[in-house]
């Protein structure tokens, strides 16, 4: 579903939202900073980052709760500046789902369409066709605290959609539910938009949650955006120290490089380890070497051949999470390098013991050269 | 119940669950029941002014005498004279008139201070509950200054001119309204306060992103989730206002009596306690419909877990 989407890659493609510079703050905080960002029709668009990163924010901004201070926003090459939320071709899916406590299920997903003043018998058709999406046609003529949190998120995303929003702006919309009716939703979430093809822009600060169902994700840290990338680059070829270290397990070892050879470069560590790593960099320059635990190889003898990078040290701790094992390894000058390894055999995982001199080893290809 | 039942539990628990029941007992259910006993005596030259008296002393035979001599005479002439009805329908009039004032100056006044600033809606609340400090007599005789022919409202009404000459508002059906609404606002303004305050406010930005206009909104969302403020601010204005007797008194006119007033003559100019306690049993059971209608709702808000 997600493949051969990628309008983002497409000089000749218009963004449908576009952040140019945006600024917001609120007193002496600078809740969005400078930003610029390109959302695309049909794209499935994530916000990931650290609490107070500024994405719900981002969000108001796009809806109209917030005004920028600086900057501006596009729609459809449409500057949105001053237009009211009211007039905003976009819906949002509020965190607390703020459902109408006093109407009806079926009430409160006709609400939009009833500002819309369309006739009575489009409004229940579309109300009876938004509840059928979201499984929801028995529970029509419930008041929303006789609902489950599941259910009544499913009425917030049925109002959100009912007036068949050019954007869909979803604020953590499934912080409330539990992992497992989570994991269920997510999968909902990515068919109901990939049938709509509504723009979805969602804020999270579950990664997974994000590389499952997003197209894209934009990192965010006070206010910037980091990184915006497809999952599997975010994971694979993150853009600074601080993306890598931020989504997933990774291990950074500084280093000063040494020499550049072709695409590969040579870096050394303080200690005088060198390390051979896929990247491009100035001699002399600081880099930092990154390499994610599962990339790694742990084993009880020193790799057979050249070419690998291999490090000797000691098991401090192991980690059993079921489906695999963390080893925490303690090298020589003292610093700590984790590996995993997947649990593939049972019992296999006793072979390595705590305390137990082991040896690391990757492939210059499985480590990433970073420069800031 | 069985939380606070068990047999283990010690006494400052079972204490929690008694300690309300004979507070209500003692005050309320008690007196209560001795006004209603004298409602049912007749009048006396005696001390107290009414038979019969229970004399516990003499026994079996004294109870008798005592049940024997009890009657509904007092209820019978309540609901016989027409000065009575009309004295309950003025109480009534005036109270519906004044609750819906109240509301309407109230509501703007509670929303007002709903929205604004965090910092400044303590002040607010304080403003308004300030004329409590001091004592209601004082505030309504203040009143009678500045209502009276050449009191503070007609000289400023007259140097503006807006009217030519002082007009008379001392004992008139304007002076209890306005009596009644500065003395009952602060209890129609805290509750409606309360319910707005606590509203959550992305009710109102759900509101706005389906496209509804602020003003629309305050109709189709704010107000009817206010209703319960409503209704509490209503009830707590409109019983105790049904009984009222000092603002009418000292700035009404000598018109028609509301119930307070004809009670209070009954019993300190007539000295006929039996119909004035009647007249108060009566009060209570016209009041009871209003209280059991809002007893009712508070259940059902609990229910929902509102
Ligand atoms: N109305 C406001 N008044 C003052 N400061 C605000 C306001 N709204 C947001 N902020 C500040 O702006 C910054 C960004 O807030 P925002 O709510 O956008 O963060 P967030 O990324 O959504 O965080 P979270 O993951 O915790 O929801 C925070 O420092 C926050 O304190
Ligand atoms: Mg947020």
């Amino acid at each position: 579903m997600k493949r051969g989407f990628a309008p983002w890659a497409d000089p000749s493609q218009q963004p449908l939202v576009r952040f140019d510079a945006v600024t917001k703050r609120f007193g002496d905080v600078t809740a969005v900073d400078r930003l610029s960002l390109d959302i695309y029709e049909r794209e499935f668009f994530a916000l990931l980052g650290p609490s107070g990163c500024g994405k719900t924010t981002l969000l108001r901004l796009l809806a109209g709760f917030e005004a920028a201070d600086a900057g501006a926003i596009l729609l459809e090459g449409r500057n949105i500046d001053g237009v009211p939320p009211y007039r905003r071709p976009v819906n949002m899916m509020f965190q607390s789902y703020a459902l109408f406590p006093h109407m009806t299920v079926a009430a409160n997903v006709a609400f939009g369409l009833k500002q819309d003043r369309l006739p009575k018998g489009e409004i229940n058709a579309r109300v009876a066709e938004m509840l059928a999406l979201v499984k929801l046609e028995r529970f029509a003529h419930r008041k929303p605290h006789q609902l489950s949190g599941g259910q009544r998120q499913r009425v917030a995303l049925a109002r959100s959609l009912a007036k068949h929003p050019k954007v869909l702006l979803l604020d953590e919309p499934l912080a409330a539910l539990d992992k497992k009716l989570r994991e269920e939703t997510q999968f909902e979430l990515m068919d109901l938009q990939a049938r709509l093809g509504t723009t979805f822009v969602i804020v999270t600060h579950d990664q997974e949650e994000a590389m499952t169902m997003a197209h894209r994700i934009a990192v965010m840290d006070h206010g910037h955006v980091k990184q915006v990338s497809p999952p599997a680059d975010l994971y694979e070829q993150p853009n600074s120290r601080w993306v890598a270290e931020f989504i997933g397990d990774i291990n950074i070892i500084e280093t000063v490089v040494v020499s550049q050879t072709g695409d590969h470069a040579v870096l050394e560590t303080a200690a005088g380890r060198r390390f051979s790593v896929g990247g491009v960099a100035d001699a002399g320059a600081q880099a930092f070497m990154a390499v994610r635990p599962e990339k790694i190889r742990i084993a009880l003898t020193p790799p057979l051949g050249g070419g690998l990078n291999h490090v000797a040290g000691r098991v401090v701790d192991i980690g059993y999470l079921g489906d695999m094992s963390i080893y925490k390894v303690r090298l020589d000058d003292g610093s700590v390098m984790r590996a995993s390894l997947a649990n593939a055999r049972r019992g296999s995982e006793r072979d390595i013991v705590p305390d137990q001199p082991v040896w690391l080893s990757w492939p210059p290809e499985a480590a990433l050269l970073l420069t800031k | 119940m069985s939380a606070f039942g068990g047999a283990g539990k010690g006494w400052g628990a079972r204490l929690v669950v008694i300690a309300p029941y004979a507070w209500l007992f003692a005050l309320f259910l008690l007196p209560f029941l001795i006004v209603f006993k004298i409602s049912l005596s007749q009048t006396a030259i005696a001390q107290p002014p009414y038979t019969p008296v229970l004399d516990l002393a003499a026994g079996w035979e004294g109870a008798r005498a005592f049940l024997d001599g009890l009657s509904a005479d007092s209820f019978v002439l309540i609901g016989s004279d027409t000065l009575y009805i009309a004295s309950y329908l003025r109480s009534l009039e005036i109270a519906a008139v004044s609750t819906a004032l109240l509301l309407l100056i109230g509501y703007p006044l509670a929303y007002a201070m709903a929205r604004a600033p965090a910092r400044l809606q303590a002040v607010l609340v304080m403003l308004v509950v300030l004329p409590f400090w001091t004592s209601l007599l004082i505030r309504v005789y203040a009143w009678i200054n500045i209502l009276q022919r050449d009191g503070l409202l007609n000289q400023a009404l007259v140097r503006l001119g807006i009217i030519d000459e002082p007009t008379t508002w001392l004992a008139t059906d304007a002076a209890i309204y306005v009596g009644m609404v500065y003395s009952y606002l602060p209890f129609m303004v805290l509750p409606l306060y309360a319910t707005l305050q606590k509203m959550d406010d992305s009710l109102l930005e759900a509101a706005a992103d389906l496209g509804c206009r602020r003003f629309k909104a305050f109709w189709a969302i704010t107000l009817p989730l206010s209703l319960p403020g409503v209704v509490a601010g209503g009830l707590l204005c409109f019983i105790p206002i049904s009984g009222e007797f000092v603002i009418p008194d000292l700035l009404g006119g000598s018109g028609q009596m509301m119930i307070g007033q004809t009670l209070w003559s009954e019993f300190f100019a007539n000295k006929d306690w039996p119909v004035a306690s009647a007249i108060a049993v009566v009060l209570l059971c016209v009041l009871l419909v209003p209280i059991g209608a809002y007893e009712r709702m508070q259940v059902r808000r609990f229910e929902e877990g509102r």
